[in-house]
Formats: structure tokens, sequence, C-alpha cells
């Protein structure tokens, strides 16, 4: 499992659309410019890392594609149609799923009811269409499905209280839910930032598990050997603007870091 | 670099995967965790031994007609404990459902003796008493986003001041209401122990709240918004809109409380129910619901009240002061919230 054998080359034919596209997004915070007509491209079958220093529009960026900021101006682009979300929910709709840093599951509810929160299958018939019954069973099962789909095969007990589980678990469940409803595209905000060695081992596999099952990955990171591991195009925000967007066969993490901070160019 | 860290870690095939994530436990984490799934086991062992321990200290307590006259005396707190149950899931608290109970009482009351409203329409009036009340709770939470304590705190006064301007502090007597709002307190034979319709109401209640919080969409989005708000609301639930609907639900609850109180007392007092807000938190905490949300059962909370009877009716069998059973009380409070503490520490 080298590098070189994960990652695939960058530029596709001339034919490949992006199934993700931002065009020169602009967000101004009063006076404070967050981005200053950045693009973006997400291709079919990558994993797209997203780096910058602190203050570079990176998290705008992100909040902007996912729908919790709105752009001033530009446009967004989901498999080449235009699109505009005014609300979180409106860029889950349309099949962006994010697992957020703070991980967005909830502690005591379990590993099933997580993954279906704020979508629970309902049972059919009167009981399910007027007073709302849920289908536990048929949940449970496909919570299953999911998780072994992505390779956590020993989360078997989908019953298990989420605050029972380690960090690496508990992220596996939030990849899990994002992963699980036929979604376009993942947007994953720093999944590794709280975790150890192992569980960051662990999450970067199930990044690549995602990838593998034909779900394109939008990965922020401050972590350089993390992005390097996993990511196949890097795309680096330095002062609300797109520096520049790199492979990591193309330049070594000393470039990346250099571009990042403005010590040199492309 | 991150090669050599990638190939010095062979657990990162998919199926390696698996070996991080087997369980380590102690049996005291077996019991926590058993603990944490089933909440209503503590307040249920606790129930079992002090009928237990009640019944060899005095022959009588365990008599059919003693039984029954416990039953009858949890019914009130055992509903307004339904609703401060549903309030406290979602990591909030209701000081004033001993208010709401007492107001939405008296409107019921007052409006079909004095004002000569036939029952029915004067038990709809007091459930929009109820729906008002606790709508009003339910808006200052969720639009002025203040803190239910204080909103409660500030509604309760509210409430008993509207109680004893309404009212002008008389009581109304059972005997001169219709006897639909006081059929609550009379009562039927199931093998020789007499069971009131009120209880019979009460655990109506349970068993649909029971339901509805374990097997619909809108009982779990409850435990999800007390348990973790953020997480619900990014997870795409309307947090206010569940805290609004739980708000509302625990006025209807509160104006069958009325009802049952009604019915109990064979009266309508304004100045009964003093001691309903906090006995019902009682309720609650003892049954092994979480006051930070999101943790215990509706069994818990019934079994909770039930505790409450049989100490207090047990101790006073036992010929045992009053300040005893407020006392026991006290101590169970503390128990109960510190068996919390320690199921809520996660094993990291």
């Amino acid at each position: 499992m080298t590098l070189t054998e994960e990652t695939t080359p960058a530029a596709g034919g001339p034919a490949r659309t992006p199934i993700l596209e931002a065009r020169s997004l602009v967000k101004t915070f009063g006076r404070v410019v967050g981005l200053d007509g950045v693009s973006l491209e997400l291709y079919p079958g990558e994993v797209l890392a997203v780096i910058g220093d602190n203050g570079a529009g990176k998290s705008t960026l992100i909040k902007c594609l996912t729908g919790a900021e709105i752009p001033d101006e530009g446009s967004i682009f989901l498999d080449g149609k235009p699109v505009s979300f005014k609300r979180p929910q409106d860029a889950r709709a349309a099949g962006i799923e994010t697992v957020y840093q703070n991980l967005a599951v909830s502690p005591a509810l379990d590993v099933a009811s997580n993954l279906y929160l704020g979508r629970e299958v309902r049972k059919a018939g009167i009981l399910g269409a007027l007073f709302r019954v849920m289908d536990t069973k048929g949940m449970r099962q496909s919570a299953r499905a999911e998780l072994n789909e992505l390779g956590i095969s020993t989360l078997q007990d989908v019953t298990v209280p989420v605050e029972n589980l380690s960090g690496g678990q508990r992220q596996a469940v939030a990849v899990a839910r994002a992963a699980a409803f036929g979604s376009k595209v993942v947007v994953l905000d720093e999944p590794t930032a709280a975790l150890g060695v192992r569980e960051s081992n662990q999450v970067l596999q199930l990044v690549r598990n995602l990838r593998d099952k034909g779900i394109p990955v939008i990965l922020i990171s401050h972590n350089m050997p993390h992005v390097f591991d996993v990511a196949d195009r890097i795309h680096i925000q330095r002062l609300g603007k797109r520096a520049a967007t790199i492979t990591p066969q193309s330049h070594s993490m000393t470039d990346a870091v250099a571009i990042m901070t403005g010590a040199a160019t492309a | 670099m991150s090669q050599q860290t990638t190939q010095s870690h062979p657990q990162t095939g998919p199926h390696d995967l698996a070996s991080e994530f087997l369980d380590r436990q102690t049996p005291l984490d077996r019991v926590r965790n058993l603990l944490h799934r089933y909440p209503a086991i503590s307040p249920a062992i606790v129930l079992v031994l002090a009928v237990i321990v009640f019944g060899f200290l005095n022959e009588r307590f365990l008599n059919p007609a003693n039984l029954s006259l416990i039953t009858q005396q949890v019914a009130v707190v055992g509903t307004l404990a339904v609703a401060q149950t549903l309030i406290i899931l979602t990591a909030g608290i209701d000081l004033s459902v001993g208010a709401i109970m007492v107001l939405t009482s008296m409107v019921v009351a007052q409006t079909a003796t004095n004002n000569g409203m036939p029952a029915v329409i004067a038990l709809l009036l007091g459930l929009i008493v109820g729906l008002a009340a606790g709508g009003l709770n339910g808006i200052l939470v969720t639009r002025l986003k203040l803190p239910p304590f204080i909103v409660t705190l500030g509604t309760l006064n509210i409430f008993v001041a509207l109680t004893l301007l309404y009212s002008n502090g008389a009581t109304v007597r059972g005997t001169d209401m219709p006897a639909l709002l006081t059929w609550t307190g009379t009562t039927f034979d199931v093998f020789g122990v007499r069971i009131s319709v009120g209880v019979v109401l009460m655990l109506i209640l349970y068993v649909v709240i029971a339901f509805v919080l374990a097997k619909t969409a809108w009982g779990r989005h409850v435990y999800a918004v007390g348990d973790d708000k953020e997480s619900a609301r990014l997870a795409g639930i309307s947090v206010n809109r569940v805290l609004m609907s739980v708000y509302l639900a625990a006025g209807v609850i509160l104006a069958i409380g009325a009802w049952i109180q009604i019915g109990r007392t064979n009266a309508a007092s304004p100045n009964a129910g003093a001691d309903l807000n906090l006995d019902s938190i009682t309720a609650v905490v003892i049954g092994g619901t979480s006051l930070f949300g999101g943790r215990g059962t509706i069994w818990g909370t019934l079994l909770g009240a039930l505790i409450v009877g049989v100490f207090r009716n047990g101790l006073s069998l036992a010929g045992l002061d009053v300040l005893y059973q407020t006392l026991a009380v006290g101590v169970l409070i503390v128990v109960a919230v510190s068996v919390d503490q320690w199921i809520r520490k996660v094993r990291k």
C-alpha cells in the first residue's frame, strides 16, 4: 500500500467534467475578504484535499460548498448543473454530505439511530405515515450493511451507544452516515484532528474505502502527512485565493508548505 | 515519511480495521453499560427492595387497600412527571408544571360551576389553558432563547398569581361540580384492589408516551435534541419545532393532570400543588432520567413516582415522623443523581 499505487493521475481527459465545481466564489464579511474569487473542481473518484493556513479561506470555501454560508458572487455546479444552497439541508438534499469537525453525532443514541438521525425510515402503512412510527429493525439491518461495506465490520452491534465508542469509531460512524444516503460528495472537515496515530490511520483507510466505493471526497486537514497519504490532488488556499492545485507526485510536502505560506509559487 | 507510516501499520486494510474495535470491559463497565442502556433498572431494583422491606416492617403495608392508596397518592405527581420527563429529556426543566396544573384545574372548576358551562366544554377550556401555558413556556424557550429554568421560574410565579387573581383565592368543592369532573376520583374493583379512574388515566398516559418516545421519529428527536442540540441541528432536525412540540405536549398532559387532581382531592383549590413542581422533578430524577437531557425512560419516571409514594407511605406506617420521609426522599435524589453521573462517565 504505497502512495504511487493508490493515487490516480490528476489530470484526466478533456471530457472529464467535475462532479462538484465552484467558479470564482467571493465572500466578504464586512471589510474582511474571506474568499476572493476562488474556483475549485472535484472530479469523480478522487480525494481532493484542501489545505491552507488559518484565515486562508479554507473553512469559508467549504461552508459555501456545503450551504453553511452563501457566497456573495460566483457559482457552484453539481454534476454540471448550477446549484445554490441557502441552508446546509439544501446541500445535503442535493447529495453533498458533510462530516463536521465536532462529529455531529448524538452520544447517547446508538449507532443505528445516529446513522439515520433526522431521516428515520418509517414503517409502511398508516402507522408510519400518520404516526411516524419508525422501522427500527430495518434501519438496524441497513446500518449493519453500510458499516460492512465500509470495512467497519466489528461495529456489528449497531445498538451500542456512540459514546461507548473510541474516537476513531465515532468518526467511522459519522463517515458512514455521510456515505449512507446515496450521497454524491462527502466533505470531511479535519477528520483526524482529535485522533491518535492508529485511529487516524483507520479514518484515512475509511476515506480510501469511500473513494473506492465511488464517492469523491473533499478532505480539509492541517496534517500534511495525512493529506499526502490519502489525497489525489491538493487544493492550496492562500489569502482568500487558490494559490495552486498540486498532486502528491508533483510536489513535496515542503513545496506545499512553501506555497501555503507564500514562500513559493506552484 | 507518510509512506513509512503507512507501511509500518499493517492494520490499515479493511479487514484489520476491525481489530481495533474489540471491546475490553471490566465487570463494572458492563454494569454501567447495562444501566446506560436500561436506565430504569436501578429504580426498579430500589422499588422492589423498598416494597419487600416495608412489607416486613409492617404487615399492613402490603394490604391491597394500602397499595391502592399509594397508587392514588401517586396519580397526580405521576401525571405531572410525564410532562416533566419530556421536558427534562430535552435538557430543560419545568418549574411551572404544578402551577399550570392548578391554574387549569381552577379554570375547569370555575367555568363548570360559577359560569355554568357543560362539563365537557369546561374540560376543553382546561385543555386550551394547558396548551396556552405550555405554549408560552415553549415560545420563551425557543424564540427568546432563554434557559428553561429561568423561563419556568418566571411563568411559575405568573401562573400562581393568575390562579389567585382568577379564583379570588376561593376553593371550588367537588360536590358543586358536574359528575364528569370528579369522575377521575371514582374507583372500581380489580381482584379486591380499588383502582381509581385517575390512576388508569395516568397509566394510559405512560403507555402512550412510552410508545411515542421509543417508536416514533419524534420521540427519537426529543432524545437527540436533549443529548446534543448542535448535532441534532446538523443532522437536519428542527430543534425549535421539537422543543415547541414538547412544551405543548406537556401542556396537554398537565391539563389531564388537573382533571385527575380534581377527582383525587374532590375539589379545586388555588393553593394546592405547591410541592408538585419539585415532586415531579424528584420522580423523574429518581427514575433515572438525566437532568442533562437525552437519557432516561418514561417507565423510570413511573418507578420514581412509585418509589417516592412507597417511601412516604411505608415510613409513615413504620411510625416515623413525616420529617424522616422528607429526609429519605432527599437521600434518594442525591443517590439517583450520583448514579446518573457515574453512568455518564464514558469509557475512554
